[in-house]
């Protein structure tokens, strides 16, 4: 896969806290129309990935290239104007307010006069356009399912139009069906031409739906596989470091021979 | 029926098909099944409330009496509309009583003693009611003191204020020929302009439904028929023209009443219409959600502060006039708590994100009924503290009752 296909590359990205480094020298592409997962084990330093990502943290050293453009992201706001749109575990729902009021939230259709029809359409437009199973666009957000208020999460992130979505642990607390609902959603997404990141620590999952995973271990990349040719125990076996991967130790051996390029 | 010829909203299979009447009755048990309680127990306790102080004394329920329960509502209610924005947020002003107090105090000291104009003198108080709010958002944004001690704090520092103002006569009376005086105490509309303004209420409400109706019609999307917007229309037109019709046996609709209503409009509007609305039930909601929706949440704090104090400030004016006087107890005794127990009364909820501005026009009109009642009754001050406690303590109760259903029914 060439440079210039690549919506999203990060390059030798490092992040300390403190005297902990989170991240050293994280390397990581996305091109459009692409699932690339991230997995690795607790403290591997996906979640920090994630926070350079979107703006949270901004990143100690390293280059993020966006749309072939070095970019910096130092708040939420500048990696939503850039086109990176964040669902976060925790989906940042108002349960209060009802799916079209969480939908349009920040961004709502003529500020003083509210256009709540334009929003309605546009609201079941999108639900449309991602299949979704939500009954009524007039309920609080409260009474939805786990894998209806992921999709109404995953449908705000789309309303900004967005060239790169970052999914944090998007099923980690669904039952089956829902789990199911949520991986369907991502390959439309992928179907829609976006590079989606999916932060993931299912396996199952990542080899459903992902084209390519890219592993962390204690805040380095540990391999990138290409989904269709690598077992479920390399992949184990990269996360946890457990039998001295290969691809590590060659990559290790190319960086002391000088032969990197 | 066809997928093709049903509303876009309407065509999940799973959707429970409810039509007329009969349908808005079923959806009102429902929620209220589930802890969305809405209106439902204020209006209930106002039919109680009614019945049992009309069977204990038969003046209660006559027009001269009502009239003047209007009349005393109007002060504390303006009150309570602030409080409803700043618990809107889930945050609390216990201060607004002595803001009102110091507020009474500022015109009465700049109007009488200082002889400035009244608008003077009203602006002066408005604006100092502007910048306690102000005031408050920056300690709570800044220091992140819990808002319930700020204003706590707030509530003492102002009282002292208040009786520094006054100075050493400590009461001030407002002159009964002044505007302000006749606006509180004399002036009432003309009972061919109330019957006006109900019929422009009633045609107000059927115009921006058929509006909507047919916005929503053309985008695809289910709508009101124009029959159910009549009937509406229609009841409310019934509604408010007895009520009137009722209070012009005597005295009549006073201007200050119809004043704090045109406020709580407003306020419906801003709070239902608006994105600032939405933003401030997200931050009562979620407030961690809102922020990362791009919403300034520091901004939306400020300005429920801001417009709580003002509302108590122009309260405080109202109360004053109606007075004819402001005095060391301007705003003190119980109009802090009868403002709070007002707005939570009215279904606002003390968790935050849950409550409308009509809450605060129902709640103070059962807390005045409650006081008018037990004054008829000749019982003094204690009976009605005690009796009000009792009423904020169950509509708390309630509050946290529902609250709890809401989330075992997943309403959250």
């Amino acid at each position: 896969m060439s440079a210039q296909q690549n919506v999203l590359s990060l390059r030798g990205v490092t992040k300390t806290f403190g005297a902990v480094a989170a991240l050293t020298d994280v390397d990581l592409d996305v091109a459009a129309g692409e699932v690339v997962a991230v997995v690795g084990d607790n403290g591997a330093g996906k979640s920090t990935l994630v926070k350079i990502l979107s703006g949270v943290h901004p990143a100690d050293s390293g280059t993020i290239t966006f749309e072939s453009k070095v970019v910096g992201i130092p708040t939420p706001a500048a990696a939503q104007h850039l086109g990176i749109a964040t669902v976060y575990q925790d989906l940042a729902l108002c349960e209060n307010l009802n799916v079209v009021e969480n939908l349009f939230l920040g961004q709502e259709v003529r500020p003083f006069r509210l256009n709540e029809v334009e929003m309605e359409t546009r609201s079941w437009e999108l639900l449309r356009q991602l299949s979704a199973k939500i009954p009524t666009v007039r309920v609080p957000v409260a009474s939805l399912s786990g894998g209806q208020r992921q999709t109404v999460a995953i449908a705000r992130s789309l309303l900004g139009d967005p060239k790169v979505i970052i999914l944090d642990e998007p099923t980690a607390a669904l039952g089956v069906a829902q789990t199911a609902e949520v991986l369907n959603l991502v390959e439309r997404l992928r179907e829609r031409g976006l590079g989606v990141i999916m932060i993931s620590h299912n396996m199952a999952d990542v080899r459903a739906v992902a084209d390519t995973v890219a592993v962390l271990r204690l805040g380095r990349n540990n391999g990138v596989f290409a989904v269709k040719d690598v077992t479920a125990e390399d992949l184990i076996a990269a996360i946890t470091g457990a039998s001295d991967n290969v691809v590590a130790q060659r990559a290790a051996r190319r960086t002391e021979g000088g032969v990197r390029p | 029926m066809s997928v093709t010829d049903t509303a876009k909203d309407l065509q999940d299979e799973r959707l429970l098909e409810r039509q007329g009447v009969r349908g808005v009755l079923d959806g009102v048990i429902d929620r209220a099944r589930g802890g969305d309680l809405g209106m439902i127990p204020v209006v209930a306790g106002l039919v109680v409330i009614w019945t049992v102080l009309q069977i204990l004394n038969s003046y209660f329920l006559s027009s001269a009496n009502l009239v003047n329960l209007a009349m005393e509502s109007a002060a504390v209610g303006v009150i309570a509309l602030g409080v409803v924005c700043v618990l809107l947020v889930g945050e609390i002003d216990l201060s607004v009583g002595s803001i009102s107090g110091l507020s009474a105090a500022i015109v009465a000291v700049l109007f009488v003693d200082q002889g400035l104009p009244v608008w003077a003198a009203i602006l002066g108080a408005v604006v100092a009611g502007a910048v306690i709010g102000w005031l408050y958002a920056q300690v709570y944004n800044r220091f992140g003191v819990p808002s319930f001690v700020v204003t706590l704090a707030g509530l003492l520092a102002f009282l002292g204020f208040q009786l520094w103002v006054l100075g050493a006569k400590g009461s001030i009376n407002l002159p009964f020929d002044s505007g302000l005086v006749f606006f509180a105490q004399l002036a009432f509309v003309p009972a061919w302009l109330s019957y006006v303004l109900v019929a422009v209420a009633a045609g107000g409400l059927f115009a921006t439904g058929f509006l909507h109706a047919r916005e929503r019609r053309g985008a695809g999307l289910s709508f009101k028929s124009v029959s159910t917007l009549l009937a509406r229309s229609a009841a409310l037109l019934l509604a408010l023209g007895f009520v009137v019709w009722y209070l012009n046996q005597t005295r009549g609709v006073g201007w200050m009443f119809v004043f704090f209503v045109a406020l709580v409009l407003v306020m419906h509007y801003l709070l239902t219409r608006t994105k600032w609305g939405r933003a401030v039930y997200a931050v009562g909601g979620n407030t961690e959600a809102a922020r990362r929706s791009g919403i300034n949440v520091k901004a939306v704090f400020t300005s429920a502060f801001v417009l709580c104090t003002t509302f108590a400030a122009v309260g405080g004016i109202l109360a004053a006039a109606r007075l004819a006087a402001a005095n060391q107890s301007s705003g003190g005794g119980d109009v802090n708590l009868n403002a709070i127990a007002a707005a939570v009364i009215g279904g606002t909820s003390l968790f935050g994100g849950r409550g409308t501005a009509f809450g605060a026009l129902l709640g103070i009109i059962v807390i005045q009924s409650i006081s008018s009642g037990l004054t008829l009754l000749n019982l003094d001050s204690s009976f009605r503290f005690m009796v009000t406690g009792a009423v904020l303590l169950l509509a708390v109760a309630l509050d946290s009752v529902a609250r709890k259903s809401r989330t075992s029914h997943g309403r959250a």
